[in-house]
């Protein structure tokens, strides 16, 4: 059984004020229920990728198109992380969480269960009255991740969002985030420049080129209903992170910067 | 929260005991009271002239706080202005730092000339403490995470996309995002207007004092100058100093009262 598309880039292309080509015939097609990572060194359009399906920016080439949904549904099932947790410091967590929702005039008596909901679903339920200054980076990042799940996303967006935590954290982080992408059934664009990362979230990896990116190749992770509880010290871990790290050093080599 | 007591018994210490050697050196070297009062001196002037220098106290009073009054209602409204539109920022920006370059003491006179002489004051008082609250605001309203406000632009827009959408999803994101945002740069903004105003206030008065009426504090101070009346001088001095630190301690404290959930500046130092 094939899953249906959620969104789809074909032939993109994006050139900025400034004469910098970020992508150059892109492609990439999103599956209902896929994990996609975006891997590629710095600079590659990895983010203007998640941009571009949110519809913060517009391609100078190409399409981007939601078949089965119109432009407005889709807005609206779409959860952003960055790559910071971008919290409002001047609110506590709840109303972070609100936001979104608040924007979308929902007001905070009626939103109260879902901030609930979306607390717990990352472990920060007894928080809510917590100010983002008496939180850890990983915790803040939880906060980003509440904040982007309250709306229910269909589809979620995250730009490298567990880059600048320590490894233990990140560990536990991307545990949560399969268990959480496999509760809640939504699919995930994930943007890292980590390979191990990579090959241990995604069903699919797209490696990119240097700038203009562009899809160079795709590689199939190890769906998560194949996985011990050892996965992260397996063999098939370590084959597929060897796979992709080969991947990458060609592509370097052949796009000639690092 | 623990208080270190030094920091409110050094300089009271300190203060102290320069009244005390300023008292005995006056006493000892016999001064003249139109050379330096003694402090005891100029306390029963202070008593003595009361009825005269409160009312001149309330009259400085009044024009500070109504300059700061208007300078916050100003500097905010322009600053909300120049941040929702770029043709107002460009259009009136640079008049504003021509006022605010230009010194008070020079534009005064010209002001006597247009305006009734309590409305001249006001408006001098108000010129110099407008910009800072309205460059603080602009800085705070301008200083937002670009992420956040991609989040606004994704969680806030429109799906219309004409003239009132757009001002509409603007105004949104103002209220839930620059206004906050904006607030501890106001705030510094505030705490520097406070004491422009009392300044502005001051060098107006005496501007319109040197032309013969007045009747605030910095007009006392001229008055007592040509009068040698050196303890008055004083006494209307003290009043000036106290009404600036007033002004300073309660903007800091409604500045903590404020920020005290989460700005930096305003939570107790970990030791």
């Amino acid at each position: 059984m094939t899953a249906s598309t959620l969104v789809s880039l074909d032939h993109v292309s994006k050139v900025f004020a400034n004469g910098v080509a970020a992508l150059g015939h892109f492609d990439l097609h999103v599956r209902e229920g896929d994990f996609i990572s975006l891997l590629g060194p710095s600079g590659c359009g990895k983010s203007t990728v998640l941009r571009l399906i949110a519809g913060l920016t517009e391609p100078t080439s190409g399409s981007v198109s939601w078949p089965g949904c119109n432009e407005a549904d889709h807005r609206s099932e779409i959860g952003f992380v960055f790559q910071e947790p971008t919290l409002m410091p001047w609110a506590d967590v709840a109303d972070n969480v609100w936001l979104p929702l608040r924007l979308r005039g929902v007001s905070r008596w009626e939103a109260r269960e879902r901030i609930a909901e979306s607390l717990a679903l990352v472990g920060l339920k007894d928080f809510a009255k917590a100010y983002p200054r008496e939180l850890s980076g990983g915790m803040k990042m939880r906060v980003s991740i509440a904040r982007a799940l309250s709306v229910k996303p269909r589809l979620l967006l995250m730009d490298e969002p567990f880059a600048a935590l320590d490894e233990i954290t990140r560990f536990k982080l991307n545990d949560d985030l399969l268990t959480l992408q496999s509760e809640l059934n939504c699919t995930v664009v994930f943007v890292t420049h980590s390979v191990y990362e990579s090959a241990y979230l995604s069903n699919r990896i797209a490696v990119l080129t240097p700038r203009p990116g562009r899809v160079i190749a795709e590689i199939a992770g190890v769906p998560v209903q194949e996985r011990g509880s050892d996965f992260r010290t397996s063999m098939p871990y370590a084959e597929l992170c060897r796979q992709v790290s080969q991947i990458l050093t060609r592509n370097l080599a052949d796009g000639g910067m690092a | 929260m623990t208080r270190n007591p030094l920091k409110l018994v050094l300089p009271l210490t300190v203060f102290v005991a320069a009244i005390a050697f300023w008292e005995l050196y006056v006493r000892m070297a016999a001064v003249p009271p139109y050379i330096l009062p003694a402090p005891s001196l100029i306390a029963a002037t202070m008593k003595d002239d009361w009825p005269l220098l409160s009312s001149s106290l309330m009259t400085t009073l009044e024009t500070t706080l109504a300059a700061l009054v208007l300078a916050v209602i100003g500097g905010v409204a322009l600053a909300m202005a120049l941040s929702l539109s770029r043709i107002v920022e460009y259009s009136l920006y640079p008049f504003a730092v021509v006022l605010q370059v230009t010194p008070v003491i020079a534009i005064a006179p010209l002001l006597l000339i247009y305006m009734p002489q309590d409305v001249a004051v006001l408006a001098c008082a108000w010129l110099v403490a407008f910009f800072p609250i309205l460059s603080n605001t602009m800085l705070g309203l301008q200083s937002v995470d670009r992420n956040l406000l991609e989040l606004f632009q994704l969680y806030g827009a429109s799906a219309r996309q004409d003239w009132r959408a757009r001002l509409r999803s603007r105004l949104k994101a103002f209220w839930h995002l620059r206004r906050p945002a904006a607030l501890p740069a106001f705030l510094a903004g505030l705490r520097i207007a406070g004491g422009l105003s009392l300044i502005g206030a001051v060098v107006a008065e005496m501007a319109a004092g040197s032309a013969g009426a007045g009747s605030g504090l910095a007009y006392r101070i001229i008055e007592s100058q040509y009068r040698l009346n050196i303890p008055r001088l004083f006494a209307a001095l003290v009043l000036l100093a106290l009404t600036g630190v007033a002004l300073f301690l309660f903007l800091s404290l409604l500045t903590r009262f404020l920020l005290r959930h989460w700005h930096e500046s305003a939570l107790p130092r970990e030791v």
